[in-house]
């Protein structure tokens, strides 16, 4: 392939790296909280959709919709359990808290599904737009975040559970003084950045094998494009997501891939330190 | 000074039980500093811990032990920068991989000897730290503890492209190397002394910076960070100095460790994973005491081995590890040391 | 009369909103100034433009001599100026006694830890906190817990002291106390600027007084002059014959 067709397919995985990094985001900004659990929450996503598909032959798009309803699940109940009670606490109990469900989360997998790479046989062909090779995967996957993309934002700003969400966001002290039940849009908000780290996750498994720690790769992509973007706005994760997904098609013709994840996270720590709000402004 | 007493009767009955439950003996007893029993015992439980491999003449119980010294030194160190700072690092391996490195580096390369390159991985750990520091203490809560897993998967990735350390192969050591300090089992026993000796060293550390006046101003950071530059505590500088502190014991064992092992890798020189460790052991042990991460180190290592060696649990040996940071995260905050502290204030000063 | 502070045309504004325009003020060495105004006037702010919380859009802070303006809190701290918070800071997990000495450490002397002790137990003594010495910070209720503000700043030796409101809270006989308090750490030489409400202490207690409202000075002089400025009453005391009363009260 020539850098175009390297240029967009990385563009289109960047869609998928903004699901996952708006998943983290949405959570950090509604609560303050950093979910280290993201990753592997990403690879169960993953699982999720080999499994339905290799059980089931369901179609993995199809069968995504039922992987993101259990990662809503799954992310309130994590919050129920885990967070909930520390959740005022200083920082570091919350960044302790979800790191803990990550190591359960990744003993239990690995003990369940061990470390072998599993892949999703799923193929949609290559389409060629000019001089532009595209697979279809990462297409269908594209339109699939700009729906979720879309979703979201309609939610957020059109339901009454999503104005919930945004005023405990801003300001939780007064949005429970308004009466309007935290505990509860906190465990949503949760759990909905899960669901977002699950269909994150699902899309990937169409794209490469993983294993039960593949997600610790993608949990770190999101922190870099989190930060890059402004922690907190999920608009600015996707266009991170796009960004990261850009450099990491384009870097390999310059220099050898070994080097892109030091260029990613000296960006991630230069960003921190110089605005640490990200490009776009967050929270 | 009693015209409260009228109208805040009650207080003052309540009073006296709040003495009795809450009575401190204070941190910082002038009187005794260096009477203090509980550093004294902890520091011979280390000996002695130490003693027993040699006693028992045990290659396999030194090497446990070694381990176990090797997470004493690591999480004490680290508590410096997030027990008494309160500043929390993911990235803590990074001072004892980058130590590791050099010292081989060294060694392999310039022929250095292992003294020599135990003070250089001390120095370039304390050096990175001084630099980062300045950079990244500046951050607070969450983003440093973001900042600093960028810093350590950024060294990783570095280290992984560097070619004058191996890349991606990283460093190996010449088996002869070895006849230079009376052959591979010398070598192994001449580490496992040196360790044991480092880890006293630790502690002690640890101890001088808790009673002394730095440990004092870190400790105010900690509580209030903008209160404490308002009282006169210059931050930047205390932090910086604290984040140094907690780099040079870690990069001198790296040194050690790698010695030992003979070879050096990116992934294994700067395992993200270990730093979490290493925060599980101060949390569990205690944060912000002497004798909690020693007790959460050794107390980890001992649980780790017993999970790993459990037919039931080896395969979830991390989930029990995750299940158990929970519960401690949840309910016992402060940790075994912080908690005996609060229950039985009698005991504070065997619990330093 | 040597002049402590002096504070010329200090400005800072926030975005769109001027919380302080044009402030300016001499402050002689041994006084007690009163600030007051309503709320949001810009008392706190100015106290933050002093100590190097904030650093002024526009004007000079000079203490001693210096121009301390835009200077870091640290470092004015070590010049011989502390504060108090309205909102009451202590380091929880401190004793009270190492609360106090870490304002005895890092204030204007550098002290060693083993004189910190023994100032931290004088002050302590001072201000009444004697018999909790050794308790946790945060077991205090918010009166002794401003106290312990009190004493950390004592501790650390300042020739000027900043109160943000020290007598919020309190109940009449504490107030008394306090006053008498405030008035004994004039009598060893401290200069002392408070910021408070409760109108019949602070007019009492202040040698002048300054009034600021929505960020600007709207009047200076003793209290008397202050109490019976027509602009003051309309813009925040409310009610002329209320000066007298305030006069007369205690």
């Amino acid at each position: 392939m020539d850098i175009l067709s390297f240029l967009v397919d990385g563009l289109l995985i960047g869609f998928v790296y903004g699901i996952a990094a708006m998943g983290l985001t949405l959570i950090w900004g509604v609560m303050n909280v950093i979910n280290l659990a993201h990753g592997p929450i990403i690879a169960l996503g993953m699982f999720g959709v080999y499994l339905l598909f290799e059980n089931l032959g369901l179609n993995p798009y199809l069968n995504l919709v039922l992987v993101a309803a259990a990662g809503l699940v799954l992310g309130m109940l994590i919050y129920v359990i885990a967070i909930h009670r520390v959740i005022d606490a200083p920082h570091l109990s919350t960044l302790l808290a979800t790191f803990a469900v990550n190591m359960i989360i990744i003993g239990l997998g690995t003990a369940a599904f061990s470390t072998s790479p599993r892949n999703v046989d799923f193929s949609l062909g290559t389409i060629t737009l000019g001089p532009v090779n595209i697979l279809g995967t990462r297409l269908v996957a594209a339109l699939a975040a700009l729906l979720v993309t879309g979703a979201l934002y309609l939610f957020l700003y059109r339901t009454t559970p999503g104005k919930y969400i945004r005023a405990v966001a801003n300001n939780r002290m007064a949005a429970e003084l308004m009466g309007i039940p935290s505990a509860r849009v906190l465990a949503l908000s949760f759990g909905l950045g899960t669901m977002l780290a699950a269909i994150a996750g699902g899309l990937v498994a169409t794209f490469f094998p993983f294993t039960i720690l593949s997600g610790g790769t993608y949990e770190l992509k999101s922190f870099v494009i989190g930060v890059l973007g402004g922690l907190g706005n999920p608009l600015g994760a996707l266009v991170g997501g796009l960004l990261l997904g850009t450099l990491e098609g384009v870097i390999p013709f310059f220099m050898e891939t070994t080097w892109v994840p030091v260029i990613e996270f000296v960006l991630f720590v230069v960003i921190l330190l110089v605005r640490p709000t990200g490009l776009f402004g967050g929270e | 000074m009693d015209s409260t007493s009228e109208t805040t009767e009650t207080t003052d009955t309540t009073f006296r039980e709040d003495q009795a439950r809450d009575e401190q003996v204070p941190v910082l007893a002038r009187t005794g500093r260096w009477r203090n029993p509980g550093l004294w015992l902890t520091l011979l439980t280390i000996f002695l811990i130490g003693l027993w491999p040699v006693i028992t003449d045990s290659a396999a119980t030194r090497e446990v032990i070694f381990t176990m010294l090797l997470s004493v030194v690591l999480a004490s160190s680290l508590n410096i920068i997030l027990g008494y700072t309160g500043y929390v690092s993911f990235g803590h391996v990074v001072f004892f991989g980058l130590g590791g490195y050099v010292g081989l580096y060294l060694m392999i390369v310039h022929n250095a000897s292992l003294w020599l390159a135990m003070i250089a991985g001390g120095l370039a750990a304390a050096l990175l730290a001084f630099l980062l520091g300045k950079a990244i203490l500046r951050l607070r809560g969450g983003y440093f503890a973001l900042a600093t897993i960028g810093v350590n998967e950024a060294m990783r990735a570095f280290i992984n492209n560097f070619e004058p350390f191996g890349g991606p192969i990283g460093l190996s050591l010449n088996f002869q190397t070895y006849s230079d300090y009376g052959g591979a089992t010398s070598a192994l026993w001449l580490t496992f002394y040196l360790l044991v000796a480092l880890t006293l060293i630790t502690i002690f550390m640890s101890y001088v910076v808790k009673t002394s006046k730095f440990g004092l101003g870190l400790m105010a950071i900690r509580e209030d960070e903008d209160a404490a530059e308002i009282m006169g505590v210059t931050t930047p500088n205390a932090k910086t100095w604290a984040y140094v502190l907690s780099a040079i014991l870690p990069g001198i064992v790296g040194v050690l460790f790698f010695f030992k092992n003979g070879n050096i890798e990116p992934p294994d020189a700067f395992r993200l994973h270990f730093s979490i460790e290493f925060i599980v052991m101060v949390m569990l042990g205690g944060q912000g005491t002497v004798l909690g991460p020693v007790l959460g180190a050794i107390g980890y290592q001992r649980l780790r081995g017993f999970l790993l060696t459990n037919a039931l649990f080896k395969n979830i040996q991390l989930s029990v590890a995750g299940a158990l940071l929970l519960v401690i995260i949840l309910f016992i905050p402060a940790g075994a040391v912080g908690w005996l502290r609060q229950r039985f204030t009698r005991l504070r000063r065997f619990l330093p | 009369m040597t002049v402590l502070l002096q504070v010329e045309g200090v400005s800072k504004r926030f975005g769109g909103l001027q919380a302080l325009a044009d402030v300016t003020f001499d402050l002689p060495e041994g006084q007690i100034l009163g600030l007051i105004g309503p709320n949001g006037a810009g008392k706190t702010t100015l106290f933050n433009c002093i100590n190097g919380v904030y650093e002024p859009n526009q004007g000079r802070i000079t203490f001693r001599g210096e121009d301390i303006t835009g200077r870091k809190t640290y470092d004015v701290a070590h010049m011989g100026l502390a504060r108090t918070h309205q909102i009451v800071r202590p380091l929880n997990e401190l004793t009270v006694r190492e609360n106090v000495m870490v304002g005895a450490c890092f204030g204007r002397e550098s002290h060693g830890l083993g004189t910190a002790h023994q100032i931290a137990e004088e002050v302590l003594a001072f201000v009444g906190l004697g018999d909790r010495i050794d308790q946790l910070a945060e077991n205090l209720n918010v009166a002794q817990k401003k106290r312990l503000e009190m004493a950390r700043s004592l501790a650390a030796q300042p020739y000027l002291l900043l109160l943000d409101e020290v007598l919020a809270g309190l109940n009449p006989s504490e107030i008394a106390q306090m006053v008498e308090t405030v008035r004994a750490i004039r009598d060893t030489g401290v200069t002392i600027i408070m910021i408070e409400h409760v109108m019949h202490a602070v007019m009492n207690v202040s040698d002048r007084m300054i009034v600021l409202d929505y960020g600007r000075q709207i009047a200076e002089g003793t209290p008397e002059e202050v109490a019976n400025n027509e602009q003051v009453i309309e813009a925040y005391l409310g009610d002329p014959k209320l000066a007298q009363r305030l006069m007369e009260e205690d």
